[in-house]
């Protein structure tokens, strides 16, 4: 058994051998902070005089206004203006409003295999996709990591996940994400690495390890991460990374009696319902709940993957619910007006929003009234998240999603995505 | 280290969006976090309203789930929370107390504790009184490390340190 977290957190603490439960000092490669996190780290770095050593050490600083983009009110543009005049004046690697959120945007060609990377938002996690090892943190640590370039990690405890087979008819990796949290729970990989492996892995490309990796943080995982091979580098490829031969180590090599299983073929379409993203049930279970908004984005499913199988749906019809789609990046938004995929969506009714983290935040964007229902392509639906407690959020699969929209209720896809599929 | 505080007892999961809604992001001023704190959630609230500060919150699995506004510390230090004892927490939140100075530990009391009860805690030598019922819990002593974060008053403490050492 050999935990690709482990490896990354020996190489980087300089330990020989890393175990789990050691407390390491580790160098960070890159650190990163949006426009909710970023401003308070500013504020620490003033409050304690640190900021005058940032700039000073390897690590890349990446600052990405995703969760008010465009800014909603007079703290949030101070707040920009603070972090673009600190960017200039230290060198850090800004996205302003509109290119998107972090997460979509650092692995379109900036995080690479085997890096460690650490930034001020939980769904930092994303990134172990692409076989880094990366994790959320605060703001405190942010400013500590931008003054000194490393921080100290818990190693944690590995636990192995074997993908086998292949997804059915209009089941995605957001069903595979849901059912895991359904079965870890939202405890259940508290601190641990979630690592995958096996030979269902050719089945999932990296956008589907992209929305695995993202959701596993609802369970506590500190980190979830996939080996590097054919899709990691073809990924890796498209967005001009030169690839070192190196990666190719980045593996992970597991016997069966270690880890659970889970077969792809045997997945369903699945909805997580309040209160919490575990809350995980088989979307007949929820079948003809009415639905007011239809949200498709978010660094879970805001790709262009997940924009294509809405435009699917709901192409030629009009939908019933308002739908919001918002692109994860502007390379998304520039690839759905290339491919028309926009006007698709346009012409079916959906309104479009600006790249970024939009109504998943909750504070922007396309929150909800009293009692109203919106099923989301997001990842989290705690009361009160995406407006008052009463609304509720409905986390599903862009499919369910668009399915949703063109009905106005959740209603089981696999008979409408089997109609277009065989058109 | 010694601390004491009047218990309020939460349940499990209690998630970062509970703590602090995002609506209230835009400021990071603790009294306005404070004012807003568990805004959402009426019963820990009026708790919180009620309860002599400091305040311990006693809670179940899984304390700080979600979101890693670091935010959610500090509304709670600002509205009077002087520890928290749960049966475990979230990751993101644990370091973020610790590196503002909340004191957290693992453990599970709910069964020796009510409402507003004085709830003591020794983290040296890791030991819970219950004055009430006189009973005495252990817990497992954070590691050194995490020690000397608190003691040099959360990761701020350190920052200056670091500051002042390189020029």
């Amino acid at each position: 058994m050999e935990s690709l977290a482990l490896k990354i957190l020996s190489k980087h603490s300089g330990e020989e051998r890393v175990e789990p439960g050691d407390i390491v000092y580790a160098k960070v490669d890159k650190v990163m902070v949006n426009d909710v996190t970023g401003a308070l780290a500013l504020k620490i770095l003033r409050e304690t005089g640190a900021e005058k050593l940032v700039g000073k050490r390897k690590t890349e600083i990446y600052i990405v206004f995703d969760h008010y983009s465009p800014a909603h009110n007079w703290d949030a543009a101070n707040s920009h203006a603070e972090l673009r005049f600190f960017s200039r004046k230290y060198g850090c690697k800004l996205f302003d409003i509109g290119y998107g959120i972090a997460h979509q945007i650092l692995v379109e060609g900036i995080v690479k295999p085997g890096e460690l990377i650490v930034g001020a938002d939980s769904h930092t996690i994303t990134y172990g996709a692409l076989a880094s090892f990366s994790t959320g943190i605060g703001s405190s640590e942010a400013a500590y990591v931008m003054a000194t370039g490393e921080l100290w990690f818990k190693a944690p405890e590995p636990l192995f996940v074997k993908i086998i087979g292949n997804f059915g008819i209009s089941v995605t990796a957001k069903d595979l994400a849901l059912y895991l949290l359904k079965e870890f729970g939202s405890e259940g990989a508290l601190y641990r690495s979630v690592e995958f492996f096996g030979e269902g892995l050719r089945n999932l490309d990296v956008n589907d390890r992209l929305t695995v990796s993202n959701i596993i943080v609802e369970a506590g995982a500190k980190t979830a991460i996939f080996p590097y091979d054919n899709e990691t580098e073809a990924w890796l490829r498209r967005y001009g990374v030169r690839v070192e031969d190196e990666w190719g180590e980045l593996k992970i090599e597991v016997s069966d009696v270690e880890s659970m299983c889970v077969n792809l073929s045997a997945l369903e379409p699945l909805v997580s319902a309040p209160p919490k993203p575990v809350n995980v049930k088989h979307v007949g279970d929820l079948e003809g709940t009415p639905v007011d908004q239809v949200f498709v984005g978010s660094c879970t499913n805001g790709r262009f993957k997940d924009i294509v199988a809405l435009a699917r749906i709901v192409k030629g019809r009009k939908v019933k619910t308002r739908l919001i789609v918002i692109p994860a990046s502007l390379r998304t938004l520039k690839r759905m007006i290339d491919e028309e995929v926009l006007k698709v969506l346009v012409e079916a009714g959906a309104i479009i929003g600006v790249p970024g983290c939009g109504p998943c935040f909750g504070a922007h964007m396309g929150v909800l009234g009293e009692g109203e229902v919106m099923v989301s392509t997001a990842n989290r639906n705690f009361p009160g998240r995406a407006g008052p407690p009463s609304a509720k959020v409905y986390l599903a699969s862009p499919y369910t999603a668009a399915v949703a929209a063109i009905t106005g209720q959740i209603t089981d896809p696999r008979p409408y995505v089997r109609e277009v599929l065989e058109k | 280290m010694n601390l004491e505080g009047y218990v309020i007892i939460v349940g499990d999961s209690v998630d970062t969006d509970t703590i602090i809604p995002a609506r209230y992001l835009h400021k990071s001023d603790p009294e306005w976090l404070a004012q807003h704190v568990f805004e959402d959630s009426f019963e820990i609230r009026e708790k919180i309203s009620k309860t002599p500060k400091p305040i311990a919150i006693i809670a179940g699995k899984g304390f700080g789930y979600g979101s890693s506004r670091e935010h959610a510390v500090l509304a709670l230090k600002a509205a009077g929370v002087s520890f928290i004892i749960a049966e475990s927490f979230h990751r993101i939140f644990y370091r973020n107390a610790i590196n503002n100075g909340l004191v957290v530990i693992e453990g599970n009391i709910r069964d020796y504790v009510r409402e507003g009860d004085l709830v003591k805690i020794n983290l040296s030598e890791g030991v819970i009184t219950i004055p009430r019922t006189n009973k005495h819990v252990r817990f497992k002593p954070l590691p050194r490390k995490l020690l000397e974060i608190l003691e040099i008053g959360g990761l701020k403490g350190f920052l200056r340190k670091i500051a002042t050492e390189e020029h």
